[in-house]
């Protein structure tokens, strides 16, 4: 049994796609095994909706009369880079407002724009001979943008920590709120609706894979940085994938605030809620192995936060059943576990992408190019200045 | 008869934490008494957190009765709003809700919250990524 990309896509057009959601396909391989699943279904989607802080947006703006080659900008007083040509600039989700803090951020501005909002636009220059004006004040929309597209540098990571806190204080963190004395363990992967948990030797996925972005048909970009490959036999023919991220873009005129949101954690900054969909084409056997997975087998490591260190402890592997079941066990005590990540948006996405296929609105795309079969996570050294 | 709810802190004097107070409250004034959070020990100064439902003039009546027997209260004068069209069900306030009073519905993956669990410490208005808990003040 094997089917290829394009025999799916042809599929897709004569409406006679099979296509299920990742629980859906995993369900079904339950009842009637991994061959029989193969056989049935050619498409598999998936899903994640989660806190992704390396994420921001390209936008050109047009260009005013006298123009300006803009060197400084902010949008709703939030700081935009200014170091591209003149009237680009490139808007990064944790960026704060010089006005209000944590409450307000790139992040927002992005939402805002996707909302239909008007953003105040405040730009200043040296002025050139060719660019002569040094300032401009005015208000913009998403619809009078030439391009604004999201270019996010690190998404749907693979696998992510669960976080604790061993100190006597509450910590603020991109992990939520930790309580004392391991007062709580938090966790923030969509686990087995997740995309690169269903794929997680990236066969399908690649340079060129189109994906569903915050309600929008976009593309795998890149690796995504810090892009590893990590594989742990925790026990016979259970395996903890980690490492792997994606850089994604898409055309934020398409977006909906239903499935991208800004985001603010106390003490820690704003960052994106991201939307992404990836269909997994049901390429042969091997393939349905891999999207049969469940949360039982699917394993992260609890991490202590407390300690502030760039190499954290690890106190114990979970897996992903035990997280959700609402408590895990750590020390000899029973713990409450919390998600960070809305598996309920998560579900929507899945269903939403799965929808689209049917109706042949998404085609898939074959990877034009492999993620790297490895990677390396360096750490930052710091060398003596003299 | 209309039924109304209050939330108070109660705080005991040590002499009186032997006393049947709340079967009183349940017994002499109709009142239904859900205790949230209760800290009695004989001979101990105690504290209680509790909501009372009953008819207004009950109510009043069962207040009178606390202060006859010598026993503080403070009713809360405020209470947590969750605007849920904000929400994404995301579960970071779970994460830090003592009485569990937020908590994810373990099929739908949807928060719920119980109005009557919470004991308004606001710790999840601050947890809350998308500015979707607030605090209500009333008079």
């Amino acid at each position: 049994m094997a089917r290829t990309f394009d025999e799916i896509n042809e599929k897709i057009k004569d409406g006679e796609v099979v296509v299920l959601t990742a629980e859906e396909f995993k369900d079904l391989v339950e009842e009637k095994g991994v061959a029989q699943a193969a056989k049935e279904v050619d498409v598999v989607t998936t899903g994640t909706f989660s806190p992704m802080c390396s994420s921001g947006a390209f936008i050109n703006f047009g260009h005013s009369d006298p123009p300006i080659r803009m060197n400084r900008i902010w949008l709703n007083d939030v700081p935009a880079y200014g170091g591209l040509a003149a009237v680009d600039t490139y808007i990064g989700a944790t960026e704060l407002s010089e006005t209000q803090g944590f409450e307000y951020g790139g992040a927002h501005v992005i939402q805002d724009l996707i909302d239909g909002k008007k953003i105040r636009l405040r730009a200043e220059s040296y002025g050139t001979d060719c660019y002569p004006r040094k300032e401009i004040i005015t208000y913009i929309t998403l619809d009078d943008l030439n391009q604004a597209y999201l270019f996010n540098p690190r998404n749907a990571y693979q696998n992510y920590n669960a976080a604790t806190n061993s100190t006597d204080r509450i910590l603020y963190t991109y992990m939520g709120t930790l309580l004392p004395q391991y007062g709580n363990v938090t966790y923030c992967t969509s686990g087995e609706l997740s995309p690169l948990l269903n794929d997680p030797e990236l066969r399908t996925i690649g340079i060129g894979t189109r994906i569903f972005i915050g309600g929008a048909q976009g593309y795998v970009a890149w690796e995504g940085t810090q892009f590893v490959r990590n594989k742990e036999v925790i026990r016979d023919g259970v395996i903890q994938y980690s490492g792997a991220t994606l850089a994604v873009v898409g055309n934020m005129k398409h977006m909906s605030s239903r499935f991208i949101r800004a985001a603010s954690y106390e003490k820690y900054g704003t960052t994106l809620f991201v939307g992404i969909g990836i269909p997994i084409p049901v390429l042969d056997e091997e393939m349905a192995q891999f999207l049969a997975v469940r949360n039982r087998h699917i394993y992260t490591q609890v991490v202590d936060y407390g300690v502030p260190s760039r190499s954290r402890p690890i106190l114990r592997k979970v897996s992903y059943e035990e997280l959700r079941s609402g408590t895990i066990e750590l020390n000899g005590k029973k713990v409450p576990t919390a998600p960070l990540s809305s598996l309920r948006k998560a579900r929507e996405i899945a269903r939403v992408l799965k929808e689209k296929i049917l109706k042949g609105e998404f085609l898939l795309q074959e990877p034009i190019q492999k993620l790297p079969e490895d990677g390396r996570f360096n750490p930052l050294k710091e060398r003596g200045v003299e | 008869m209309q039924l109304q709810k209050v939330k108070l802190f109660m705080y005991f004097p040590p002499e009186k934490t032997d006393k049947p107070i709340t079967y009183r409250l349940v017994k002499d004034y109709d009142l239904m008494f859900n205790i949230l959070q209760a800290q009695i020990q004989p001979n101990k100064k105690g504290r209680l957190m509790a909501e009372l439902e009953g008819t207004a003039e009950n109510i009043e009546k069962g207040l009178q009765y606390l202060k006859e027997q010598g026993i503080q209260y403070r009713i809360f004068n405020k209470n947590i709003i969750w605007y849920e069209e904000k929400c994404v069900h995301c579960g970071a306030c779970t994460a830090v809700c003592p009485s569990r009073a937020l908590n994810m519905d373990r099929d739908e993956w949807k928060l719920t919250f119980d109005h009557s669990k919470c004991l308004i410490c606001e710790l999840c208005v601050k947890a809350c990524p998308l500015n979707a808990m607030d605090v209500n003040i009333f008079l």
